[in-house]
């Protein structure tokens, strides 16, 4: 039989969350032997190759390109979970949530006094995905089945998450890997 | 004063004295009930209804309750541990609870109590509310992102201290706490030495200077739940 896929990404996140991912040193070795990555920067395969197991979100959404890989992984992973902070409530990038984004763009492009900007231009490729109004987490945009709280969640946490998941088990985490710092 | 009043707690008998509340006999008896607004020494508040039990069938703040002899009170229970899960799940979402950079975190009690119920993420969406900051004293300031308007403060400034610094202002969703001066908190008579000044159960309230002291692992509930220290405790 096929080993189950694994997916992971990080939309509006650090990076710190695949971080603590790496964070389970040599159980990777142990996860390999159960798992295979499909889309991951893990592997960096980019596109879905098929049907995935698990989906590990990092990351809320600040854009539309954030919606739209979202929504693929959605499509592509039999379960999503929301993994770190940002992904359950936005963090950081939520800070700009009660500024308007046109203060928010202005203050990095033009006000701050660390700008070199003498054309006065602000980004408007078309390559460049727009940005949302505001910052959503990911329960907000789309299902989610467990959430991962931490910043980032421990390797620990993770680890326990996936072993539970991968063999039918509830996710029933102790009280010292609940945390949201 | 003698013990002379008994009623029962989920069904276990508990002894209290005349006058005391529900969660002051809990308290004493070793049975947790959660609470956020409620501090001992302070005048209840009863405004969190995190400790809401049900006694002889009707909701009660236990914080606020006399104990009667003979009432049957329902604390853990399924109804009002989802009751308290709900209220816990509003106060993140009504606020701006950023955990990951608040000085608090490790030792705010409300935070302490998502852990507690085991709250992975809140469940209604969040309102990120457009909240302020007042960092106009010298030595403490108040973040308005992190208050869950518990009545402390004006409580402890109030009673205690005796210079009633702060007030809550505004209803409904513009409630907030207010500063008994012309402007801003620096113009207070409030003080970092003030009882006021630590009776905050989140971030709201703070010290200038002090954070991020105590490292992360050793922090008040980074490894024992809130409400341990009551349930570990045995019968005065």
């Amino acid at each position: 039989m096929d080993k189950p896929k694994v997916a992971t990404t990080s939309l509006a996140g650090c990076f710190g969350c695949h971080m603590s991912i790496l964070d389970i040193d040599d159980r990777i070795l142990k996860l390999i032997e159960l798992v295979d990555f499909d889309k991951s920067p893990v592997d960096d395969i980019k596109n879905f190759t098929g049907q995935c197991a698990i989906g590990i979100i990092e990351g809320g959404c600040c854009n539309e390109e954030n919606v739209h890989v979202l929504q693929e992984f959605r499509k592509h992973c039999n379960i999503l979970i929301a993994c770190g902070d940002c992904a359950t409530m936005g963090g950081i990038p939520a800070m700009r949530n009660n500024i308007p984004l046109k203060e928010c763009i202005d203050e990095a492009y033009k006000n701050s006094p660390s700008v070199y900007n003498p054309k006065n231009i602000t980004p408007n490729d078309k390559e460049l995905p727009l940005l949302l109004n505001k910052v959503y987490p990911c329960q907000e945009v789309v299902k989610i089945d467990y959430f991962l709280p931490g910043c980032p969640p421990s390797a620990d946490t993770i680890w326990q998450a996936l072993v539970a998941l991968l063999n039918n088990k509830p996710l029933d985490l102790p009280y010292k890997l609940i945390k949201y710092d | 004063m003698s013990d002379n009043i008994t009623f029962t707690i989920d069904g276990v008998e508990v002894k209290a004295r005349h006058g005391e509340t529900i969660i002051e006999a809990a308290d004493r008896a070793g049975i947790y009930i959660p609470r956020l607004c409620y501090m001992k020494d302070l005048i209840p508040h009863g405004s969190c209804r995190v400790c809401t039990v049900m006694v002889n069938g009707r909701p009660q703040a236990a914080c606020t309750q006399p104990v009667v002899q003979g009432i049957v009170v329902e604390n853990n229970t399924p109804a009002m541990q989802k009751h308290r899960r709900n209220l816990i799940d509003m106060l993140f979402v009504e606020g701006n609870h950023f955990c990951m950079f608040c000085e608090k975190s490790g030792n705010c009690e409300l935070q302490a109590m998502a852990y507690r119920f085991g709250i992975p993420a809140p469940k209604y969406p969040y309102m990120f509310p457009d909240k302020d900051i007042d960092a106009s004293h010298p030595d403490i300031f108040i973040d308005r992102n992190r208050c869950i308007l518990c009545g402390r403060c004006v409580s402890a400034s109030r009673d205690v201290d005796g210079k009633t610094a702060f007030e809550f202002a505004g209803r409904g969703p513009h409630k907030k706490i207010a500063v008994n001066a012309e402007a801003n908190l620096g113009d207070t008579n409030a003080e970092a030495s003030d009882k006021a000044m630590s009776v905050c159960p989140v971030g709201a309230l703070m010290k200038k200077r002090i954070g991020f002291a105590v490292p992360i692992g050793s922090r008040k509930y980074d490894t024992k739940p809130i409400g341990s220290e009551i349930e570990s405790s045995t019968r005065k």
